[in-house]
């Protein structure tokens, strides 16, 4: 019975293959080491996808597997690229400041160097001071550890008191929103000390790299990527493939009854939570420096229903399932809105699909839920043949007494 | 015979409407109990309380040698203590193995990390396969449980309660929906449980009770209006008029 990890987890196998097929296929054809037909804002798409992904696996852990549907989980993701963000914007700022001031007849103090990082960078909201969230941002390796530290300390916090008083269900998905939503506008304001609406930019220049062509730092930050989500997947798959797995499942299908069995579901419940907001901090501190920017609309609600939705798509219960809905629907949804998909004319009406692509996703959501709940990666299903029985949404229920349905045989 | 649980005075109101009142049981480390009643009398409840999972009013409820106090415990935390309870409706988990299932259910560490760093020894698959046997689920091992028959999933739910190991289960109408077959091997399943440890069987069914053959609780209006052998309390003036008489 005992097996290896690779047999218990076919699809890890196949799916860290095509992983790295992709990414060497890329790299290949990438403008920084190869050929060149692919543009370098394409590979960083790519590489934001890939960020995604992971995100989604998370998602994925958390509600596919746990039955947990948080509304929240792009919101640590955002967090995570808060904290990277804040070192790469300061180190940078740092390293044009110092260059500017070594022409001045007088060298300058440190403090005059803290001073002139604190007006470039607080300038736009009106500020020269560092707040004191920014303590650590001379240094990476704090920042780094922030990324997930930050995220997690939040999920654990919020999580010990939700999962404590028993919110479970729909109230949690609206309480987890409702976190979301604080956060956002907390994070609006100007004083927030992440300088409000302006967010964080300027990512992509990686500090003291100015001489390295993002065409190159694009196929790492790829690389980077794909190597998290590489190991997210495989940590995801050795989590949902054991016992820690059951229970999780357990819990999704009936918490009464794991409790019952002697599990403490909120415990389990608060690690997954947990666990799974850290990784989506990482998947965003590989994210943003790869948009670029980070400001708090990406932290908005609509962004953690997206989630939902994109694993909802792509198959729920499945890690792959999660991967492949984030990378299809974000990435037919960067081509629809990026106005590369050509307009309808229908003579009366023109359908541009800036416009109507969220009608579409937002139908193509309702019609995956009601008529294949499997997702995308149900199809893998049809193709290995995995039955699941369908009892019509009827129970074997006493009233139908001792007699098997039909289905039930084999 | 020691006494495994002793429930003493409890109560319990839902919105003005008491439940349980006043009610007192026990229960000695090895026996098979059955508890019966009309339709709101309080024989679900009494298992809520018992399990941790509705919290009592008041009273004293108290479990083993050493008279630990349950009251105020969370469900997982008594259930570690070792009482297992059995609902109504079968509930396994249906998108899992029977195995799986089973697995679960065995008594090991419950701990997150114990979970998580958690590998099937060979011991422990033996045991899943022998508790499979006892049910008869032997060969369905590696089926998913929500293709198994009704009976089956009664089995399955009945397996599991015995791998957790509990010094008592707490079983709710375990006969409902199983043909007469079915049953006869339920009884046996519990008689043959109740020889190492406290069984108590709340059941509808008074052809299924007088099979258990053992002492009998009747519950009325929250709390116990007669105990003895069935025989006994069916003869009782009372139990007739407010039960068996309809």
């Amino acid at each position: 019975m005992q097996r290896s990890f690779f047999a218990r987890n076919p699809s890890a196998l196949v799916f860290i293959s095509i992983l790295a097929i992709t990414v060497l296929l890329v790299t290949i054809f990438s403008d920084a080491f190869g050929v060149g037909p692919i543009s370098t804002s394409f590979v960083k798409t790519l590489g934001k996808t890939l960020c995604l992904c992971l995100v989604a696996l998370a998602m994925d852990l958390v509600w596919g597997y746990c039955g947990i549907l948080s509304l929240g989980h792009f919101a640590f993701f955002g967090l995570g690229g808060y904290m990277i963000g804040m070192w790469l914007m300061y180190r940078r700022t740092h390293d044009i400041v110092v260059a500017s001031m070594a022409e001045s007849a007088l060298p300058p103090t440190p403090q005059d160097i803290t001073d002139a990082i604190a007006n470039q960078i607080f300038g736009v909201v009106g500020s020269a001071d560092f707040p004191l969230i920014w303590y650590f941002a001379d240094s990476l390796f704090l920042q780094l550890a922030l990324v997930v530290l930050v995220p997690g300390l939040l999920a654990l916090v919020f999580g010990w008191l939700a999962f404590r008083s028993r919110v479970a269900g729909v109230y949690l998905s609206i309480l987890t929103q409702a976190m979301t939503l604080a956060l956002s506008l907390y994070l609006f304001q100007n004083d927030s000390g992440l300088r409000g609406n302006n967010g964080l930019s300027g990512l992509q220049n990686l500090p003291g790299l100015d001489q390295v062509p993002q065409s190159v730092v694009s196929v790492w930050f790829l690389w980077g990527s794909a190597l998290a989500l590489a190991l997210g997947y495989l940590l995801a798959a050795w989590l949902v493939s054991g016992k820690f797995g059951s229970v999780m499942r357990g819990i999704r299908d009936n918490e009464a009854r794991v409790r019952f069995l002697g599990y403490s579901v909120e415990t389990f419940k608060l690690v997954v939570f947990t666990l799974t907001a850290c990784i989506a901090g990482i998947a965003g501190a590989l994210y943003y420096p790869q948009a670029g920017i980070v400001n708090p609309a990406e932290i908005a609600p609509i962004a953690s229903v997206y989630l939902a939705v994109w694993v909802a798509i792509g198959g729920r219960g499945r890690l792959y399932g999660a991967v492949i809905g984030a990378a299809f629907v974000s990435l037919v949804s960067s081509w629809f809105t990026g106005g590369q998909a050509p307009d309808v004319p229908l003579g009366f009406y023109t359908i541009k699909w800036v416009d109507w692509w969220l009608i579409v996703l937002g139908l193509s959501f309702v019609l995956v839920t009601l008529f294949a709940p499997k997702g995308i990666g149900g199809l893998v299903d049809l193709w290995v043949h995995r039955k699941s029985p369908d009892r019509h949404g009827a129970d074997l229920g006493p009233s139908a007494g001792a007699l098997r349905e039909q289905e039930a045989s084999e | 015979m020691s006494t495994l649980l002793e429930v003493s005075g409890v109560s319990v109101s839902f919105d003005g409407f008491r439940a349980i009142s006043n009610l007192s049981f026990r229960i000695a480390k090895t026996e098979l109990r059955a508890v019966i009643g009309p339709n709101g009398a309080g024989k679900t409840t009494f298992m809520d309380i018992v399990t941790g999972k509705t919290r009592a009013d008041e009273g004293r409820i108290s479990w083993g040698d050493e008279g630990t106090s349950l009251r105020g415990l969370s469900e997982a935390r008594i259930a570690r203590m070792g009482i297992g309870r059995k609902f109504q409706k079968p509930t396994v988990f249906e998108d899992q193995t029977v195995q799986e299932n089973l697995l679960m259910a065995l008594k090991n560490k419950r701990g997150v990390f114990g979970v998580l760093f958690y590998r099937p020894s060979d011991r422990d698959l033996d045991r899943v396969a022998e508790w499979a046997g006892e049910i008869g689920l032997a060969d369905h091992l590696l089926r998913k449980s929500g293709e198994l028959s009704h009976g089956q999933k009664q089995w399955l739910e009945i397996g599991m309660l015995l791998a957790q190991d509990p010094r008592l289960l707490l079983i709710d109408e375990p006969a409902a929906g199983m043909t007469p077959q079915e049953r006869e091997k339920t009884t046996d399943i519990l008689v043959k449980a109740a020889r190492t440890r406290a069984v108590v069987v709340v059941e509808h069914d008074m052809d299924f009770v007088r099979r258990l053959n053992c002492k009998v609780t009747v519950l009325h209006e929250g709390s116990v209006l007669a105990e003895g052998s069935l025989d006994h309390v069916t003869a009782n003036q009372a139990v007739v008029d407010v039960y068996l008489g309809r």
